[in-house]
């Protein structure tokens, strides 16, 4: 067993865990935090992407003790004082998902983006999800949601 | 999916790595984890200790060293992509790094990790082959340097010992009128390569002086495409002779071609005068901003 001290949406969380567990089963297993999803299982699909300090990683393809001592963020701590993140009211607004399995990594790997690129094109916005699998939308409602959480805060 | 259980063990500087594995037999360095891990996930590996590296500073980092660019080897590739100075001195690699995989793939994945691990479908290698990189290799006792053209041997296979740990790479910083491109045919759904191609051309008064080529992804290595070298040199920087010269690369291909379920050994070999051509088109257009 390893000692792990990670930092989850702003709490720092500690436990015992093997070396083989991932990240991703940590999140919803021991944190019970399950809006991380478990999708392809093999690095593939992207349902599974968080924030490690701040850059989206595919947490199915990290080991929990990997990310020992950095600042995780999962979709559930996108949201402030009950206010959705401008991408979630994106999703909500412009009909961002069906099934829904896909959006948590499908947001978080927008964040990244947005991060990086604040007034992405199409294309830029097309290239952030590129590691992210939707088998519903067709993406462009996706790429539409995503737009309007980059519209809304170039309007502020 | 889960690994094979194994012991974790965490190395914080070269000379600790060293140590660890000398006294863990038959131990895994993990860098990024990102070919690592799909492998111990589906156990095609089950090492006894894992000894990650990933958090070594002194294999940062991205720094001139005399004509060379020296690239750590845990610089990921995000870090390659977005660097000016490889964009500029060494513009294949900005431009494979932009390439490989996906956003979360490339914020995890490093340089020092893919060229060990050595996959023919790696995009780094064919242009490290090309712009006649090398490799820094860390054993025990000291460093060696080992010019990419000898480092890939095989389909993940390297010259690397028992032992050695790749420390950083060296990619000889571009000169004026000289440019480089790297071109590849994406696997649509994991991006890797079906067929890349590294081109680098130095342009004389329209003339292509001197030129470097190499191909990867269809081949068990990375290799450099001597006929098309040899047909493009002295020919004008113009699409007739790129064409020309990049249908030569099928006497460069030879019998082992690779093909798999996805693209056959042919529809790989077919393909690679189309990718070998933009990659030259491309090194040339840049050869003349530069
Ligand atoms: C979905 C997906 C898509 C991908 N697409 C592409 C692509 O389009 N193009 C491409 O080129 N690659 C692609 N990759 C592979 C990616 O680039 C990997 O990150 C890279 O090949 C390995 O780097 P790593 O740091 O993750 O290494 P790890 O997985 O940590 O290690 C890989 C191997 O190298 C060894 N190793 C690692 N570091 C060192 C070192 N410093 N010295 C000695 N040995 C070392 C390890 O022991 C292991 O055997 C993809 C991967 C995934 C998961
Ligand atoms: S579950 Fe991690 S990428 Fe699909
Ligand atoms: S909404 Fe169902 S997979 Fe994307």
């Amino acid at each position: 067993m390893a000692q792990v001290s990670i930092r989850v949406n702003g709490r720092v969380r500690k436990g015992d865990v093997e070396p083989r567990l991932l990240l991703a089963h940590f999140l919803r297993e021991h944190l019970n935090l399950t809006g991380t999803h478990v999708g392809c299982d093999t690095s593939q699909c992207g349902a599974c992407t968080v924030l490690i300090d701040g850059r989206s990683a595919k947490s199915c393809t990290i080991f929990a003790v990997q990310a020992d001592g950095c600042d995780v963020t999962t979709i559930e701590g996108l949201a402030r004082d009950g206010q959705l993140h401008p991408l979630q009211e994106g999703f909500w607004e412009e009909h961002g998902l069906q099934c829904g399995y896909c959006t948590p990594g499908m947001i978080m790997s927008a964040v990244d983006l947005l991060n990086d690129n604040p007034t992405p094109s199409e294309r830029d916005i097309r290239e952030g999800i590129a590691g992210n699998f939707c088998r519903c939308t067709g993406y462009q409602h996706i790429v539409n949601a995503i737009q309007y959480a980059a519209n809304k805060a170039a309007r502020k | 999916m889960y690994a094979a259980e194994f012991n974790y063990l965490r190395a914080s500087s070269l000379a600790e790595a060293h140590r660890l594995l000398a006294a863990n037999p038959g131990a895994k360095l993990l860098a990024g984890g990102h070919s690592l891990i799909p492998l111990l996930k589906l156990r095609l590996a089950a090492p006894p200790a894992v000894i990650d590296i990933g958090r070594i500073a002194e294999l940062r980092g991205i720094a001139r060293r005399g004509d060379d660019l020296r690239i750590g080897a845990l610089t990921t590739h995000a870090e390659i992509a977005a660097s000016a100075e490889v964009r500029k001195s060494a513009a294949a690699l900005a431009e494979a790094a932009a390439g490989v995989g996906d956003p979360a793939v490339r914020n995890r994945g490093t340089i020092g990790g893919n060229v060990a691990h050595a996959d023919p479908a790696s995009d780094l290698p064919t242009v490290l082959v090309a712009l006649e990189g090398a490799v820094v290799a860390a054993g025990p006792k000291g460093e060696r340097t080992i010019p990419a053209a000898e480092f890939f041997t095989g389909v993940m296979t390297t010259a690397l010992r028992d032992h050695e740990i790749v420390a950083a790479v060296l990619v000889p910083m571009a000169t004026r009128g000289v440019g480089s491109a790297y071109t590849k045919f994406a696997h649509p759904a994991s991006r890797y390569a079906v067929v890349g191609a590294a081109a680098l051309v130095a342009v004389n008064k329209g003339t292509c002086a001197e030129v470097r080529v190499a191909v990867g992804g269809l081949v068990p290595h990375a290799r450099r495409a001597s006929a098309v070298e040899r047909a493009l040199s002295g020919q004008p920087a113009e699409a007739a002779s790129f064409a020309a010269a990049a249908a030569r690369v099928r006497d460069d291909l030879g019998s082992d071609v690779l093909g798999d379920i996805f693209a056959s050994a042919e529809y790989r070999a077919a393909m690679a005068p189309v990718y070998v051509k933009r990659a030259l088109a491309a090194a040339a257009a840049r050869a003349g901003l530069a």
